[in-house]
């Protein structure tokens, strides 16, 4: 589904965060990424999410390689990856409430025919209640701001789910019900998934197999 | 199994029925936190559990001073057994209190640090203001108040955006305690910080008590909370239901209170299964318990009736066959 080649990245060529690192993510697997933070997995989950170049490397998706990436990826792609990120305050637009937010990937791919249903049945998924779809960002809790962001990275109904760090703000319950969500979504799409993470007793209970940050570099040294 | 929690002396801070109410427009008032009552004895650690949203930093907050213009307190929070803190006034909070009394160790420690300038520069400022330290004696107080908070003499001239999370958590807790503040106040201390390192800062405050100072450690991380403290205090919907011995809470018997139970068992180390449904809004709690609609054990009394904070435990249905301390609940 996703192949990493070793990928170089960063944001100053001369000191990249990501070196040479290779990952690989098969159809409907679920691979958990750990890592200390700044170490740079989350530049790496985010050349995978399509949203940074990076400098070196190879990237296939579904076996087709990637070429662009943000504005150049072509929509086939971008429309494969949901990406989740650790801080939904970040990431959510403030001027909007939850349900545009969930609804504004089905209207930029111009299928805003399917917003009312697909808005409702993702807003039962996620746990939200017509009422607070009618919410801005502000007027939320982190948690439930955050199950409006995982309800956005699905509608568009993607083979490959990115997490990154999608839970390290939230409680133990709210932790387990998005995860649960990702789950169910996973098992009735078979969509693969990503989940980079710094707990490792998160991870390991979440995923299929979970790969240690560094252990791919080994696998994989610079060959100059 | 009674709680070997309270040494016979008096309590470094003792909070009562504590309430917090904001006034919205439209007169739609936000009980963010009701009936709040604890205590936390010298010496000892409590953690204030629950997630976000569940007016915990509010009462934080109500503690310092620090609330908006349009909050409004009842009840009290003794410190020392002398200064309200709910009436004291801004001038003696800012004066005497915070810094003095209360050493605040801050839920982002980068936001707090000034970020122009260095790091020994705002300790040598925080001695001369706090502690009356001068001139020449400056510069040998700054590096002890670093190496008590383990912050590396290599590190001081930095500022603070040069500093890794760690070091800057260890940074703030520097400063937090050079006021020899007989009560630490940690908010949310670990957030975003990797294991080791919600390990590592935990244990250095802990380590604080040690010298018989109070910790107060507000967080919704419960491995972090098992990790360093004697007593658990649960909030949920702006009230604490359970207050427990925290070996009692995380090993046997377990949590009294079915949302405690829950909360521990949604952790993937344990059950990894969620509470069903989310908190109800704080400016519109149902007339009953505000755990009802997602309780296993509910029954027309909850959903009529609030329980009352009794034997540490809010809860018509508590669980029998164990004696509880009634400490907390002197005067239920
Ligand atoms: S009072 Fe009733 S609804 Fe509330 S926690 Fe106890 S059993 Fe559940």
């Amino acid at each position: 589904m996703l192949e990493l080649t070793r990928i170089t990245a960063g944001y100053d060529r001369r000191d990249p965060v990501v070196r040479e690192v290779s990952l690989s993510v098969a159809a409907g697997e679920a691979v958990g990424l750990l890592g200390p933070s700044g170490c740079g997995k989350s530049t790496l989950a985010r050349v995978a999410a399509l949203l940074h170049r990076p400098d070196a490397g190879t990237m296939t998706l579904d076996g087709a390689v990637v070429r662009g990436w943000r504005h150049r990826a072509p929509r086939e792609q971008r429309t494969a990856v949901g990406v989740v990120f650790q801080q939904p305050r970040l990431s959510a637009d403030p001027r909007i409430g939850l349900r545009e937010l969930i609804a504004q990937p089905l209207r930029a791919t111009g299928r805003r025919r399917e917003v009312p249903e697909r808005v409702a049945e993702l807003a039962r998924l996620v746990g939200l209640s017509d009422e607070l779809l009618e919410r801005r960002p502000h007027a939320v809790s982190d948690g439930q701001l955050q199950r409006a962001c995982l309800a956005r990275a699905l509608v568009l109904r993607p083979r490959l789910l990115i997490c990154d760090e999608m839970t390290a703000m939230l409680d133990a319950s709210t932790t387990a019900a998005l995860v649960a969500v990702v789950e169910r979504y996973r098992a009735e799409s078979g969509a693969a998934l990503l989940a980079v993470g710094h707990d490792r007793v998160l991870l390991e209970r979440w995923c299929d197999r979970t790969v240690r940050w560094g252990e791919h570099h080994a696998e994989h040294a610079p060959t100059g | 199994m009674t709680a070997d929690r309270a040494p016979d002396t008096a309590p470094v801070l003792d909070v009562r029925d504590l309430s917090v109410r904001f006034r919205m427009r439209g007169g739609n008032d936000i009980a963010a936190v009701s009936g709040a009552r604890f205590s936390v004895a010298p010496g000892e650690c409590l953690a204030l559990v629950g997630e976000s949203g569940c007016g915990k930093s509010v009462l934080a907050s109500a503690l310092l001073g620090l609330l908006p213009a349009n909050a409004a307190t009842t009840g009290s929070a003794v410190l020392g057994g002398d200064t309200d803190l709910l009436t004291a006034g801004e001038r003696t909070l800012a004066r005497t209190v915070r810094g003095r009394r209360i050493g605040l160790v801050p839920q982002s420690p980068a936001a707090h640090l000034t970020p122009v300038r260095t790091v020994r520069a705002q300790l040598e400022e925080a001695l001369r203001e706090l502690t009356g330290v001068r001139g020449s004696d400056l510069p040998k107080a700054a590096l002890a108040a670093a190496a008590r908070a383990s912050f590396p003499e290599g590190h001081l001239d930095r500022y603070p955006h040069e500093l890794s999370g760690g070091l800057a958590q260890r940074a703030a807790t520097a400063l937090a305690l050079i006021g020899d503040a007989p009560l630490l106040l940690a908010d949310e201390p670990t957030t975003g910080l990797d294991r080791d390192l919600v390990e590592r800062t935990v244990d250095e405050l802990r380590r604080h008590t040690d010298t018989g100072r109070a910790l107060l450690i507000i967080t919704h991380d419960l491995a972090a909370a098992e990790r360093v403290a004697d007593r658990v205090a649960v909030m949920y919907a702006g009230r604490i239901v359970e207050i427990a011995d925290a070996e009692d809470f995380f090993q046997a018997p377990g949590p009294r209170h079915p949302y405690a139970r829950g909360l521990l068992a949604a952790l993937p180390e344990r059950d990894f299964a969620p509470i069903p449904g989310m908190p109800p809004e704080l400016g519109a709690l149902p007339e009953g318990c505000a755990f009802a609609a997602r309780c296993g054990h509910a029954d027309d009394r909850c959903t009529a009736e609030r329980p009352a904070f009794r034997a540490d435990l809010a809860c018509h249905h508590a669980p029998t066959g164990r004696t509880h301390p009634l400490k907390e609940a002197a005067d239920a």
